[in-house]
């Protein structure tokens, strides 16, 4: 009776996710970023999975970010979102999966102010007709990209080359994730695991062989707040939240970090440089960093795609000691390198945090 | 004329955030800007529903409501149901609207955020164009954000993205018929008037404060000098 219970309230932190047929839509920061994610995001599903994702050129962005540094008005937004469904209602589709945690939050929060506020929703019909001529289903199905991904991480276990076990000592790593505000804080209902049983990348990891950290600041913000990280003089911010967090974790001793959002491994690869530039202080073991990944990155290299298609050389975090601990290859002098072998040069090196 | 309070509570975000505040300070407890500024959301609260208009005006013109990251983070533990976050999204709205945000340091940042994010909205589709991103303006990015913007083109090509190319595809360029369409939203929506508000306003304080425009965004985006 206890495991029925305990079954039935699990129940209530889940969230269904199509199994195929989605229109996808792209994230910016991801793309700026992380450019290699969302390439491996595709082929792993089309080209391992046979799944149906469409995309389209003619999207833009959501509006997100500037919609939070608050110089984009709800009613803009909603009218941007609109056209996106509408582009995603001409193809055919129901599903939606976005690349984007802020976006996601956006498209939940949007979708819910419609339910709660249906004069809005006939308001936003006919502000998008008037603007564009278009006309929108709201989808079935919103998915964040992590969910599909969380959806087949058993049949990309099945596949995998490699588990998320440190070779010298057969235990699974020690993996700290991090799912991102907008997920889930504001509608816990619409993210796997809600706010408080982080489940998404939690499942992958599990999956994969890896062993999560449950330390105390695993829900704390990664510090980006938007106007917070984007104007100069605000920056602080970012770097405070985001050394909460380290400092929170470092007694874990975790092997490497996964990420759902495309900003907060940014911010948690680049201040960990800033604080042992500033501090010298490094957080992982013998002066090096806790690499940090994307839910993509780290799919790819369980599946055993080449560290440098994954785009892992643009981390500033060296990603080679995790590589050898897992034991996956790799070639130091195809780092920087282009297509063909084009020298690209090399980055300077860090004065305190070890790069490889 | 309406009150301040009657306009914030015009915004559904206000509609959605605003329940009775028992001022138990869990917001406050949890909030990431708490923890760096001298910031309390309970405070913001608090203050909005006892609907003095006086404090309210105060908070529209102040650096306070400049402070949330919009993390939402409160809105997860509130035992009412209040959003604290959301509250201070409408205020913003107002304070913008008003053309209050310009008499606070924090505020007058949001010409800066127009004219950065805001430009590359609608220039090109994205809220971020990563050829503008460039290393002096974010040191934070370390040497390898110097070298990915260094060989920008051959790197991305090399990760199989279309960087500004035709189609779909990893940074594709945006077509101008979709860029088009943007920009209607943007005035059939507010959008563009609120960018003009930005600017009308910011232009209007330069002046009071004896500033060029260029001058005006530095000491916003780096603190006096
Ligand atoms: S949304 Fe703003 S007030 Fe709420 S926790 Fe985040 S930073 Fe604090
Ligand atoms: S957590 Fe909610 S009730 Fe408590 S002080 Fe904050 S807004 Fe008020």
């Amino acid at each position: 009776m206890r495991i029925e219970g305990k079954e039935q309230i699990w129940k209530e932190y889940q969230k269904e996710i199509p199994n195929d047929d989605f229109f996808y839509v792209r994230s910016c920061i991801r793309q700026n970023l992380f450019p290699a994610s969302e390439v491996i995001f595709l082929k792993i599903l089309r080209e391992e999975l046979s799944k149906t994702i469409y995309e389209t050129p003619h999207h833009t962005t959501c509006g997100g970010i500037g919609y939070h540094s608050d110089i984009v008005p709800i009613e803009t937004v909603m009218t941007i979102i609109a056209r996106q469904f509408a582009l995603m209602t001409e193809a055919g589709f129901e599903n939606y999966a976005c690349s984007c945690i802020t976006s996601f939050g956006l498209y939940s929060e949007i979708i819910e102010t419609w339910n709660h506020f249906p004069e809005l929703l006939e308001k936003t019909r006919k502000s998008l007709k008037e603007a564009t001529g278009r006309e929108f289903n709201i989808p079935k199905h919103l998915a964040h990209a992590s969910d599909v991904i969380y959806k087949v991480r058993n049949e990309i276990a099945e596949k995998a080359k490699y588990k998320l076990i440190n070779k010298h000592t057969g235990k699974p790593l020690k993996v700290v994730e991090h799912i991102g505000c907008h997920y889930s804080k504001m509608f816990p209902n619409k993210g796997i695991g809600g706010a408080e049983y982080p489940y998404v990348l939690t499942g992958m990891v599990e999956a994969w062989g890896g062993e999560i950290v449950d330390y105390p600041e695993r829900r704390h913000c990664c510090g980006f707040g938007f106007r917070q990280y984007l104007v100069q003089a605000n920056r602080g911010y970012s770097l405070a939240n985001t050394h909460k967090k380290f400092e929170s974790m470092e007694p874990f001793e975790p092997d490497m970090i996964i990420t759902n959002c495309p900003g907060c491994p940014f911010f948690l690869d680049r201040w960990q440089y800033v604080i042992a530039e500033t501090e010298g202080k490094c957080y992982g073991a013998k002066g090096q960093g806790i690499p940090v990944f994307t839910y993509e990155e780290v799919a790819g290299m369980v599946l055993g795609y080449d560290p440098w298609d994954l785009g892992l050389q643009v981390h500033q975090i060296a990603v080679e000691p995790l590589l050898d601990k897992i034991g996956i290859p790799y070639n130091p002098e195809t780092k920087y390198q282009g297509l063909n072998g084009k020298d690209l040069g090399k980055p300077e090196l860090p004065k305190n945090i070890c790069s490889c | 004329m309406k009150t301040l309070y009657e306009q914030l509570a015009k915004d559904v975000r206000f509609q959605e955030g605003m329940n009775a505040c028992i001022n138990c300070g869990t917001c406050t407890a949890i909030c990431p800007a708490a923890e760096f500024y001298d910031y309390d959301p309970r405070r913001v609260v608090d203050l909005v529903q006892s609907k003095n208009e006086v404090e309210i005006e105060k908070l529209l013109r102040e650096d306070t409501i400049w402070l949330c990251g919009e993390c939402m983070s409160c809105v997860t533990r509130c035992p009412r149901k209040n959003a604290p976050g959301l509250i201070i999204m409408a205020m913003r709205s107002l304070s913008q609207d008003l053309g209050y945000f310009t008499d606070s340091e924090k505020g007058r940042q949001q010409l800066a955020l127009k004219r950065t994010i805001g430009k590359m909205i609608l220039d090109t589709g994205y809220c971020l164009y990563r050829r503008w991103v460039t290393p002096e303006a974010h040191p934070e990015g370390g040497p390898i954000w110097k070298w990915t913007f260094d060989n920008v083109d051959a790197l991305y090509e090399r990760l199989g993205c279309n960087l500004d190319g035709e189609g779909n595809g990893v940074l594709r360029k945006i077509p101008q018929e979709d860029l088009d369409e943007l920009k209607r939203i943007f005035e059939v929506t507010g959008g563009m008037d609120r960018y003009e508000k930005i600017e009308n306003y910011s232009a209007k304080k330069a002046e009071e404060m004896g500033l060029s425009m260029d001058e005006y965004i530095t000491q916003s985006v780096l603190g006096k000098q």
